[in-house]
């Protein structure tokens, strides 16, 4: 795999540490996120890499007692996302993400995809249909549902519903997009589509990616971190991490000596 | 060490088998369980039947066609006509003044109270305003003939002093608890993970809320604004106390008229000798009363069935 020396930032996570009430989350995190790559979160369950992701798009805002330290700067404008100052809707404008669970809006496949656009107050037709065509070309849907755009999304399979949903974040071209566990309610099919997609993707956004499963993100992804207990272990280029992981915990994890 | 022999171990059908005196009991209970289902229905049944077997005599007096078709209703008079219409219109009317209050203010609630309101205003407005469904309806009566119907007869001085308008009005404060307190079950429902979706669009809490929230309870919500459809169409003592009693086929809220369930209680409460064509035609207005919700309740299935989310 062919990458850069000297890629360039997207966005850099700053001594972040992020609290659930009481309890201590993530751990004084330091991570670079390159532009047009695709990284890589793993590690075992609990271990954060969830709450780190969410924190990019400020998700965490939704729920009381949750508080951040440290600073998520978003290039290249060197903004810091975390900043109370900042505007969580401003940020999630910015910032797409995926679920765990396809989770498509009770309405037409068309309406769906058009809903970020809409958010941002675009009710022009013909913009809106060429954008929509354009994200789900981009999601790999639009030959499966270009005849049948005004069925409701829930009529469609599980994987196809994740590309819709992938559709959906990518039609208002987010510069950051976030997959939280994207495959792990689809079939072994569905998930090879996705993951093929989001190799596709990386082409047009920076993509962060939480994977519980190793393969996957040593197929898809350029950079790789190790999360343990809240605590960023290694990161690395994803060849170096799976090849000759510098971390002892990071090779037993690898290995599946733990996790 | 050797795994148990499989005859030491307790079968299935031995723990289950068969014991004369349980078995007993439990049939006991069993027909007491059975007894308990069977009242209900069999007075359900034992309503239907006596609402039939009356109209069928008030029938034999006077056509369906007259029945649906005449503009009068005055049964107690020498030139006796029975024009149901002329107590649909003040049941319609009253019922349409009270789910224009309370539709719209049921569900702004049930939005607040779901979407916006932290834990604690929930905790203490919920109980409140469920206090308000327990109010007994005849002290909305009153409330709407000495409260409302002065304060609307300052706006509209030639506002009569019974009217639909402000019994309809009462009516729907009184239904606004049912629909907001069942809307409100139907939002809070709908998955987290929806919401999360469209708060990752960029989306704010009130977009949500109408774009992804309310269509994803619109079951819940359909079924609500039914029973409160079904509430106001039979709803009696507000009527009766606060929107006059005599019989007036009119579309105007601003009048004056007797609903199905008002005449009732006037004939009922009446001297009427049983058997007699006038005290027959209660059982006519009941059965019509009954068809009318029974509408309204099919209509509800159907909804619910249509447009149920599997998340």
């Amino acid at each position: 795999m062919q990458i850069h020396d000297n890629p360039t930032l997207k966005a850099e996570a700053r001594n972040l540490n992020f609290f659930y009430g009481e309890a201590k989350a993530l751990k004084n995190i330091n991570m670079p996120i390159y532009d047009k790559k695709v990284t890589a979160l793993i590690g075992p369950s609990g271990c954060g890499k969830s709450t780190y992701l969410r924190s990019f798009n400020r998700m965490h805002d939704l729920y009381p007692g949750n508080r951040y330290e440290g600073e998520i700067r978003f290039y290249p404008d060197n903004t810091n996302l975390l900043s109370p100052e900042v505007d969580p809707i401003e940020v999630r404008m910015r910032v797409g993400m995926v679920f765990q669970k396809p989770n498509p809006f009770p309405k037409s496949i068309y309406e769906n995809v058009a809903y970020g656009l809409r958010v941002r107050g675009e009710n022009n037709k013909r913009v809106l249909d060429d954008k929509v065509e354009h994200a789900l070309k981009g999601g790999a849907l639009w030959e499966e549902v270009k005849d049948r755009l005004n069925d409701l999304a829930s009529n469609l399979s599980g994987g196809q519903q994740q590309r819709l949903c992938i559709a959906r974040a990518l039609a208002t071209d987010p510069e950051l997009l976030l997959f939280d566990e994207p495959t792990s309610a689809l079939d072994p099919i569905a998930t090879g589509a996705i993951e093929e997609l989001v190799h596709e993707l990386k082409k047009r956004v920076t993509i962060l990616i939480v994977t519980h499963n190793m393969q996957q993100a040593a197929r898809v992804s350029d950079y790789t971190a190790y999360m343990y207990l809240g605590e960023m272990i290694e990161f690395g280029k994803t060849d170096e991490i799976f090849i000759k992981p510098s971390d002892k915990r990071t090779e037993d994890y690898i290995t599946g000596r733990m996790g | 060490m050797t795994a148990p022999n499989a005859s030491d171990l307790p079968t299935v059908s031995d723990r289950l088998a068969k014991n004369a005196m349980r078995h007993a009991s439990e049939r006991i209970i069993e027909m007491l369980l059975f007894a308990a289902a069977a009242v209900s229905v069999l007075t359900t049944v034992g309503i239907i039947y006596v609402l039939v077997s009356e109209s069928i005599h008030f029938f034999q007096h006077v056509s369906i066609v007259d029945f649906l078709t005449d503009t009068q209703w005055t049964p107690l008079f020498d030139d006796a006509h029975f024009g149901i219409m002329v107590l649909v219109s003040g049941t319609v009317v009253s019922s349409a003044v009270a789910l224009a209050v309370a539709i719209p203010m049921g569900t702004v609630i049930a939005i607040y109270l779901s979407e916006f309101a932290n834990g604690k205003v929930r905790e203490i407005a919920k109980p409140v305003l469920e206090l308000l469904g327990g109010i007994p309806t005849i002290v909305f009566g009153y409330f709407a003939l000495l409260m409302v119907t002065p304060l609307l007869q300052k706006v509209f001085p030639e506002l009569p002093g019974f009217s639909l308008l402000s019994a309809g009005l009462v009516m729907g404060i009184m239904i606004v608890p049912y629909i907001a307190s069942l809307s409100e079950d139907a939002m809070r429902a709908v998955p987290m993970s929806l919401r999360e979706g469209s708060y990752a669009m960029g989306a704010t809490k009130l977009y949500t809320a109408i774009h992804v929230v309310v269509p994803a309870a619109f079951s819940g919500l359909a079924a609500s604004y039914i029973l409160a459809i079904s509430r106001a169409v039979g709803e009696t003592m507000i009527l009766a106390v606060a929107a006059g009693m005599q019989p007036n086929l009119t579309w105007n809220p601003a009048e004056p008229a007797a609903t199905i369930t008002s005449y009732i209680v006037q004939v009922a409460l009446g001297d009427l000798p049983h058997g007699s064509i006038g005290y027959q035609t209660i059982f006519a207005a009941g059965l019509t009363l009954i068809l009318i919700t029974l509408c309204f309740n099919i209509l509800g299935q159907w909804l619910r069935r249509k447009f149920r989310e599997n998340y």
